[in-house]
C-alpha cells in the first residue's frame, strides 16, 4: 500500500500527559513523525495537535481510531496534503555583515517573499512561511552564504472542508465535565 | 472570575464536611459502593493507610505480600464479582510493581483502579527519595491516569477514575496522588460522575447495521459464532444464550469468552485459537458467515491474517470503535454493548438450525477426542495427565467452580478441559500471559465470590512467581483451593522447544523445592498426588474443605497441548499430534 503524508488533526483536553499518551501511540507502532505542532484550537479550551507522518491510510485509519480512544482526546481527522491548506514557518539568522557585502542576499529575500523581522549590527532574521519545499529552496540558496542558526516550525494546517468539531463540542458543553 | 458551571455547582452545594486528602480518599471509596481493596503500605501512602485503620469497619484492606500481588487480587475480584477492583501501593517500588497487573488489566479489560502515594507535589522532579513517574511510565498501559496534587482535586478525580475504569470498555485507571494532597484539608462533597465529555463510553448502534447483520444471517448457510468477554463484561450471558438458540448457529468461545455460555450447551462447539478445539479452527475457514461477539481477532485466535476466514462474511458485535477493522475486515460492524445490540438483532432474525453444520462440528469432535482428549482425560500411561486432574475437579465441582488458571500448558488445559455451568467463571491472563497471575487473582476472586468454590490451576513455574502470595491466604484464611499441576519444567515453552526448537531445552528444567513443606509453612493444608488411585480422593479432600488447601499433583515431566496451530499458521492447519 502506498504511503503518503498524512496530516492528523487531534482536539483535546489540555491535561498534562496528552502528549506522552498520543505519541506513545505512534512510538508503540515505530512509527517516525515528520512533525507535531500544538496549540490552542478555535474553541475555549481545546487543545489542537497537528501531527504529519508518513503513512498508509490503514495505518492512519488505525492510529486515530486509536488517538481516539484516549479519553481526553475529542476528535481525531486525518486528511492527505490535497485535502488540507498547510504552512511551515523558519527562521533563518545570519551575520548582519553579509547583508552590505553579498548585495546578491536582499535579492534572495526579495524574491523568496520572506520577512526580515529584526535586525542588529551582529545579525538579522528571516523569516518565511509557506510550503515545506519553498523553506527548503530559500535554506539552500542562503546556506553557502553561512547561517548563524536555522529553525523550522512542524507543520500547521486547516481543512479545506469544513470540520464539525465545533458543534460536536457544543453539545458537550452542557454535559459535565 | 467564576466560570458558570463553579457558580452553578456552588449554588447546588450539599453540605460539606472538611477533612484531610487522605481521609477522603476513603469516603469517596465508601461513596462508590467499595468494601474491600487490596495493597501494600509505605511512605507516600501513609496518611491514606492512617484512614484506613480508622474506616476498617468499613473498608476491608487485604495486605498482599508483593504489590503485583495486589493488582492480580483485584482483576481477580473484578473479574468474579464485575466490580470494579481496588489497589493501593505507596510511590516508586510499590507503584512501579504494579505495572504488569496492569497492563494485565488494560489488555483483559478489567475494570480496576489503582491508587499511589507520590512524594510532596514540591519534591516532583527533584529525584526525591522513592519518586518515580508512574503517569509517565503508566500511561500507555491505562485506560486513563491522572496526577492529584491538591486535597481538593480529589472527589472529582476519583469519581472520574470509577466511571472510567467501568464504564464502555472497561479498563485499569492509575491515580497518584502526592504526599501533600493527602494531608491537605478540603471540604468534602460526593458526586458520582455521570459523564466525561471528550469520552463516548458507549458508541451510538446504527439501525442500519441491526438490518445487515439480520439479513446476512438469513441468507448465510453455514454461519458461525465466536464470542469473547464483552459477553461477560455486557452481561449480554441471557441475550447471547437466547441468540444462539435462536439463530441455532454454532458458537465457540474464545479463552476470556469461557463460561458466557454452558459447557454444555448443545450450540456451543467449543474454543478456537492456539490450542482450541479442532472442529472451531478447522471450520472457520468453511464457514460462509462469522459473527463476532465482543471479541478482538487477538492473534492466538486467528493465526495467520491473510488466511483467516477469507471465505466468509464478517459481522463484528463491538463497543470498542478501535477494534473494527483493526485486525479483521468487517463487512458489518454493529457498535454498541451487545446486551443491547444482541437482543435488537433477536428480534429481527428467524428461528433457524442448521444440522448437517453442526454435526461437520460433532465429527471434528469425534476425530480431536480419538486423538487427543481420549488419551488427556484418560490416560493409558501408568504417569499422570494434566487432563486428568481437570476431569477429577469437574466431576467434584459438577462445573460450578470459578477456576482460576495461570499461564502455559496447564492454563490451556484447564481452558480447554474445565467445565462451565456459570458465567464469569475463568479467570485466567489471556492477553499478557503473566505468570504468577493465578495465585493472587484467585485470592480476589474468592473475595469477590465467596459463596463460590474458587480452584486456582497453576504450573511449578507461575507458582513460584508469586508464590508469596501464600502470605495473604495465612492471614486472611481465605479458603481458596490450590492445585499445582508440576512437571518439573517451564512446560510451554518446553513444548515449543521441542517443535521448533530441536529439543534443545534451554533453562526450562526446574529443580523445585517441597511445595508441601512450604504451603505447611504458611498453615495451610497441603498434599502431593504421584499416583493416579489417590488422585480423586485428594480432590474431594480438596474440595471439601473449608479452609485453603494445597494440592501438588506430579505430571508427566514432558507433555505436549494439542491441538495446536503454530505460529504464523493458518487456523485451517491446526495440528492434532
Amino acid at each position: 500500500m502506498k504511503k503518503e503524508n498524512y496530516t492528523i488533526s487531534v482536539y483535546t483536553e489540555n491535561n498534562i500527559g496528552l502528549l506522552n499518551r498520543i505519541s506513545s501511540i505512534f512510538m508503540k507502532r515505530h512509527i517516525n513523525l515528520d512533525s507535531m505542532t500544538a496549540s490552542q484550537s478555535e474553541i475555549k479550551d481545546v487543545f489542537r495537535f497537528t501531527i504529519v507522518a508518513k503513512l498508509t491510510e490503514e495505518q492512519v485509519k488505525k492510529l486515530v481510531g486509536q488517538i481516539e480512544k484516549q479519553i481526553e482526546v475529542i476528535r481525531a481527522f486525518y486528511h492527505t496534503d490535497e485535502e488540507t491548506i498547510y504552512q511551515e514557518t523558519a527562521l533563518f539568522k545570519v551575520d548582519s555583515k553579509l547583508l552590505f557585502e553579498e548585495r546578491q542576499i536582499q535579492n534572495v529575500i526579495k524574491n523568496s517573499n520572506s520577512t526580515i523581522v529584526t535586525v542588529t549590527p551582529e545579525f538579522f532574521v528571516i523569516e518565511k512561511t509557506g510550503r515545506r519545499r519553498e523553506v527548503e529552496a530559500l535554506y539552500h540558496k542562503l546556506e553557502p552564504y553561512g547561517l548563524m542558526q536555522f529553525v523550522r516550525s512542524g507543520r500547521i494546517a486547516v481543512t479545506k472542508d469544513k470540520m464539525h468539531i465545533s458543534k460536536i463540542l457544543e453539545s458537550f458543553t452542557e454535559e459535565a465535565v | 472570575m467564576e466560570t458558570q458551571t463553579q457558580t452553578v455547582k456552588k449554588a447546588n452545594k450539599v453540605a460539606t464536611e472538611k477533612m484531610t486528602g487522605a481521609e477522603a480518599v476513603i469516603r469517596c471509596l465508601l461513596a462508590e459502593g467499595v468494601d474491600l481493596v487490596y495493597g501494600y503500605p509505605g511512605g507516600a501512602i501513609m496518611p491514606v493507610y492512617d484512614e484506613l485503620y480508622k474506616y476498617q469497619d468499613q473498608l476491608h484492606h487485604v495486605l498482599t505480600r508483593h504489590e503485583q500481588g495486589a493488582t492480580h487480587a483485584a482483576q481477580g475480584y473484578a473479574r468474579a464479582s464485575g466490580k470494579v477492583g481496588v489497589a493501593i501501593a505507596t510511590s516508586g517500588p510499590g507503584a512501579t510493581n504494579f505495572v504488569t497487573g496492569i497492563a494485565d488489566a488494560q489488555i483483559d479489560s478489567t475494570p480496576m483502579v489503582c491508587i499511589t502515594g507520590q512524594v510532596g507535589s514540591h519534591l516532583l522532579g527533584s529525584d526525591a527519595f522513592q519518586e518515580t513517574d508512574i503517569i509517565g511510565i503508566s500511561t500507555p498501559i491505562t485506560k486513563w491516569n491522572h496526577q492529584v496534587t491538591k486535597a481538593e482535586d480529589i472527589p472529582t478525580i476519583l469519581a472520574k477514575a470509577f466511571y472510567i475504569a467501568r464504564s464502555g470498555r472497561p479498563g485499569p485507571v492509575l491515580i497518584d496522588i502526592t504526599k501533600d494532597a493527602q494531608f491537605g484539608e478540603l471540604d468534602f462533597a460526593y458526586e458520582k460522575c455521570k459523564g466525561v465529555r471528550s469520552y463516548k463510553p458507549v458508541p451510538d448502534t446504527d439501525p442500519k447495521s441491526l438490518e445487515e447483520a439480520a439479513k446476512l444471517i438469513g441468507n448465510a448457510k453455514k454461519p458461525m459464532i465466536v464470542f469473547g468477554q464483552g459477553v461477560i463484561l455486557g452481561e449480554a450471558e441471557e441475550e447471547l444464550k437466547k441468540f444462539v438458540e435462536k439463530s441455532g448457529i454454532p458458537s465457540a468461545w474464545t479463552i476470556l469468552g469461557l463460561s458466557a455460555l454452558p459447557t454444555a450447551h448443545p450450540l456451543n462447539v467449543g474454543m478456537v485459537g492456539m490450542h482450541g478445539n479442532y472442529g472451531p479452527n478447522k471450520l472457520t475457514n468453511e464457514c460462509d458467515l462469522l459473527l463476532a461477539i465482543g471479541m478482538r481477532f487477538d492473534d492466538r485466535v486467528t493465526g495467520n491474517l491473510e488466511t483467516y476466514a477469507k471465505q466468509a462474511k464478517i459481522i463484528h458485535f463491538e463497543i470498542d470503535p478501535a477494534e473494527i477493522n483493526k485486525n479483521v475486515k468487517a463487512d458489518v460492524a454493529v457498535m454498541g454493548n451487545v446486551k443491547n445490540t444482541l437482543a435488537q438483532v433477536l428480534s429481527l432474525i428467524q428461528p433457524n438450525t442448521y444440522d448437517s453444520w453442526v454435526q461437520e462440528f460433532k465429527d471434528y469432535d469425534a476425530i480431536e477426542y480419538d486423538k487427543v482428549i481420549k488419551e488427556e482425560l484418560h490416560p493409558s500411561k501408568e504417569a499422570l495427565s494434566m487432563g486428568e486432574v481437570l476431569r477429577g475437579i469437574n466431576e467434584e465441582t459438577k462445573g460450578d467452580a470459578i477456576i482460576v488458571s495461570d499461564v502455559g500448558q496447564h492454563q490451556m488445559i484447564a481452558c480447554r478441559y474445565a467445565e462451565f455451568t456459570k458465567t464469569k467463571s475463568n479467570v485466567t491472563s489471556g492477553g499478557l500471559g503473566t505468570m504468577g497471575f493465578a495465585l493472587p487473582a484467585a485470592i480476589g476472586a474468592k473475595m469477590g465470590a465467596p459463596e463460590r468454590e474458587v480452584v486456582a490451576i497453576i504450573g511449578d513455574g507461575g507458582y513460584q512467581m508469586t508464590i508469596q502470595e501464600l502470605g495473604t491466604i495465612f492471614q486472611t484464611r481465605v479458603p481458596v483451593k490450590i492445585v499445582v499441576l508440576n512437571n518439573d519444567f517451564l512446560g510451554m515453552v518446553r513444548q515449543w522447544q521441542q517443535l521448533f526448537f530441536d529439543k534443545r531445552y534451554a533453562s526450562t528444567e526446574m529443580v523445585n523445592p517441597d511445595f508441601v513443606t512450604i504451603a505447611k509453612g504458611y498453615h495451610i493444608e497441603a498434599k502431593r498426588v504421584t499416583k493416579r488411585e489417590n488422585l480423586q480422593n485428594a480432590i474431594n479432600e480438596m474440595i471439601a474443605s473449608k479452609e485453603p488447601y494445597f494440592l501438588e499433583v506430579c505430571v508427566e515431566k514432558e507433555n505436549n497441548v494439542f491441538p495446536m496451530i503454530p505460529t504464523g499458521a493458518s487456523v485451517s492447519d491446526i495440528r492434532l499430534e
